[in-house]
């Protein structure tokens, strides 16, 4: 028997939640507003858990994929049906687990986290919104459906990124988001217009068997489609050349940054290549570039996260990272191990930036690491939690990233010439990452606190926190789930890349096995312990220049002033988009588009028409004298204008003959 | 001797074209009004000419129709004449111009 998952039950609670939130939340007490907005990803987390039971192998009996489908179609026109369908397997069924866990968990650490913030209500309308359309994304079994959720999940960012709206930096940060994305949104369009003119359907299966059906199919085509899907991916998951908006995006509050900035939205690019693969299977130079891109992104994200000094920007930039992996794991048709990288990345990252926030909350608003240190005693939780994230980001056994990270360097390896080179490229890029995550945390919890006078320290941001002078631990509606995701963060990783691979192999195709590669096991351990080695160098290198108060970082920086300044300066790319992008564009828009095209066609016409009709009324209106015997006089003229029109019309059908009796019968 | 209907017609062409002269150039409201009671009888004619050279009863029920209205009118016009008198104290038609805009 067939059981009911009630799929659709899952985007519509967050759904209800933010409706309900959204128009009378205002009015209801913070208690009321918390208890809807934490119930409703609760329930879609029971929804998907049951799912998950279900559809486990050895647990349950469901067989997946199983096909939620509405007993309407959305669209039909013509030959193209587009119907609103939730697909449930494998991948969507961990991408669901994911957004939906650790969505619950950011929710309520937001509660301790916004407790003091206006506009509360708001807040967590606009994260149930998220989960929406996020879920809306995943659960999506066409192009176009998963198009909705795309660009929904891109309206919730812009919403929370521009939170502090009163902020100038925050509302440009969220414009900036909303419009980088649209570039991306532009190749994922393009993508699906190219798939309805030579496929003639959006939906993921329909898609995969008709190319199936061609196996002889390669590049060309396809590659086509691949690439402009990898535009739409690296505009959301902020690759090169479209990762600007993301360190930007840290404007918004910090759970925000966690939920949506780090752990659900960004992978939805890696989700949709995963999703997708079948078209990147067959286009290996789409999947080339992928590649590049990802690992040109985790090296580049991972030198600027070097030498920055506000503890979010460090993260998002290490976020940039990270996606730079996934892409590189789906770049060497490793997918199963990008997912995996996915879900290991959602823990650590989630508790990475929740424990910054907790960290900021606790110095009452400040980011600064320069400003930090010391704070090991004074909160012993968030230390410890993040040190769980730091060793799982590090890639350190057994805690999570290092599994996933591991994964996706061996199957680079394994990959041909470009993936040994770009699994160079990658173990540089573990050894960065170690090295700023654990300066990071030295700056950050070490040493003595650098803490200006209480009242600077205590400044701006959350000004509401001032009255609270001492640097104070974060309450417990904010630790709880900063334990769970550390618990995540530890354990999240052992379920190992066979396991996780053999479960998503019939949605993401097969991992390699070791045994049966070149090299076999002994190069996968000794790859395995490069890894290793470089993580613990990194910790070596970050402990030995930040470990105590040392001059050495300074006399570095000025030792290579060039390159130093290069990466604070973030290799001067917003600058760079600044002249050669936005710039001209303002210019043609303030001239050309404004002074032309504004003013002059469209003001102008309307001026002109206007112009017309007031001339017009001017001549017209001298008529309207009031004298009796001009509008008598007009009268008789308009008769007599008929009279000879009639006149001209009889005499023209008849000739000049017009009868009239002169001379009687 | 039958008459001939054209000089009927030519009758009422003449008639008409005094009312509608009378009716530009008189400046007496009452005269004005006089004029157009003028052209409907002129008009009027011309109807019985037709209706009679062509044998068709319509024209003559139309005539009824014609002066039927014209009395009434006559009536609602001489009304509005005196109350205009009253009003203004003057029936020359060019200082009858509120209607001016």
């Amino acid at each position: 028997m067939r059981q009911h998952l009630h799929l659709w039950l899952i985007p519509l609670l967050p759904l209800a939640g933010f409706l309900v939130n959204g128009v009378i939340g205002r009015r209801l007490p913070k208690a009321l507003v918390s208890a809807i907005a934490l119930a409703a990803p609760l329930a879609a987390l029971a929804v998907v858990v049951r799912a998950a039971l279900l559809a486990w192998p050895g647990v349950g009996s469901m067989a997946l994929p199983y096909i939620g489908a509405c007993p309407f179609n959305w669209i039909d026109a013509g030959s193209l049906h587009i119907e609103v369908s939730f697909v449930l397997d494998q991948l969507s069924l961990i991408m669901l687990l994911v957004v939906t866990g650790v969505g619950f968990l950011i929710h309520v650490y937001s509660v301790g986290y916004m407790a003091h913030e206006e506009g509360y209500w708001r807040y967590f309308s606009y994260l149930n919104l998220f989960l929406f359309f996020m879920t809306i994304l995943v659960l999506a079994g066409n192009f176009l459906l998963m198009f909705v959720g795309w660009e929904g999940v891109g309206l919730a960012s812009y919403l929370l990124i521009g939170f502090y709206f009163d902020r100038k930096s925050a509302a440009d940060a969220g414009r900036k988001a909303f419009v980088v994305n649209r570039i991306g949104d532009f190749g994922f369009l393009i993508a699906m217009f190219l798939l309805l003119a030579n496929f003639s359907t959006l939906s993921f299966a329909e898609v995969s068997s008709k190319i199936a059906a061609h196996p002889g199919m390669q590049g060309g085509l396809l590659t086509a489609i691949a690439l402009c899907l990898v535009l739409g991916a690296a505009g959301k998951s902020a690759q090169i050349p479209l990762y600007v908006w993301l360190p930007d995006a840290m404007e918004g509050p910090t759970p925000v940054s966690a939920l949506i900035h780090a752990a659900t939205m960004v992978t939805a690019g890696v989700y949709m290549i995963a999703r997708t693969h079948v078209l990147f299977d067959h286009s290996p130079f789409a999947l080339s570039v992928v590649a590049i891109i990802g690992a040109a992104t985790a090296l580049f994200a991972a030198t600027i996260a070097l030498v920055q000094t506000d503890i979010k920007r460090v993260l998002a930039y290490s976020t940039i990272s990270q996606l730079g992996y996934m892409f590189l794991g789906c770049g060497v048709a490793a997918y199963s191990a990008a997912i995996f990288h996915l879900m290991t990345h959602a823990f650590f990252k989630a508790l990475l930036f929740l424990a910054a926030g907790s960290v900021i909350h606790g110095l009452g608003g400040e980011q600064d690491l320069r400003k930090m240190g010391g704070l090991r005693k004074a909160m012993p939780v968030t230390f410890w939690t993040m040190t769980m994230g730091v060793v799982a980001i590090a890639g350190i056994p057994p805690w999570a990233g290092f599994f996933s990270k591991d994964a996706i360097l061996y199957e680079a390896f394994q990959h041909g010439p470009l993936g040994k080179a770009l699994y160079f490229v990658g173990l540089l890029t573990a050894l960065l990452t170690s090295f700023y995550m654990f300066r990071l945390w030295f700056l950050t919890f070490f040493g003595e606190s650098r803490a200006e006078t209480a009242g600077i320290a205590h400044s701006t941001l959350h000004t509401s926190h001032s009255d609270s002078h001492a640097v104070h631990e974060s309450p417990w509606s904010m630790l709880t789930p900063l334990i769970l995701l550390a618990i995540l963060s530890t354990i999240g990783g052992a379920i190992g890349i066979e396991r996780f691979g053999g479960f998503l192999a019939p949605v993401a195709g097969p991992v390699l096995s070791p045994a049966e590669q070149p090299g076999g096991t002994n190069l996968d351990y000794a790859l395995s312990a490069v890894a290793v080695g470089v993580a613990l160098i990194g910790w070596l290198l970050a402990r030995l220049y930040y470990g105590r108060k040392s001059e050495r970082p300074a006399q570095i920086a000025a030792a290579v002033p060039g390159i130093y300044n290069l990466l604070l300066h973030k290799y001067w790319i917003d600058e760079l988009y600044n002249r050669v992008l936005v710039q001209p564009l303002m210019v043609v828009s303030r001239y050309v588009l404004f002074w032309v095209v504004e003013c002059g066609i469209v003001r102008g016409s309307a001026w002109l028409l206007a112009g017309i009709a007031t001339l017009l009324g001017e001549f017209v209106r001298r008529w309207q004298s009031g004298n009796l015997r001009s509008y008598a006089g007009w009268l008789a003229f308009g008769a007599a204008v008929l009279l000879f029109a009639v006149l001209g019309v009889a005499m023209g059908a008849n000739g000049m003959d017009v009868h009239l009796n002169w001379a009687g019968r | 001797m039958i008459i001939p209907s054209s000089w009927y017609l030519l009758l009422s062409a003449v008639l008409f074209t005094m009312g509608v002269a009378g009716f530009l150039i008189k400046r007496s409201l009452i005269t004005v009004f006089m004029s157009i009671e003028l052209m409907l009888n002129a008009v009027n004619l011309s109807f019985v000419t037709f209706a009679h050279d062509w044998h068709a009863v319509k024209g003559q029920i139309f005539v009824f129709f014609v002066m039927m209205v014209a009395a009434a009118e006559a009536a609602v016009g001489l009304a509005i004449i005196i109350a205009i008198f009253r009003i203004r104290g003057t029936l020359n038609v060019d200082q009858i111009d509120l209607m001016k805009l």
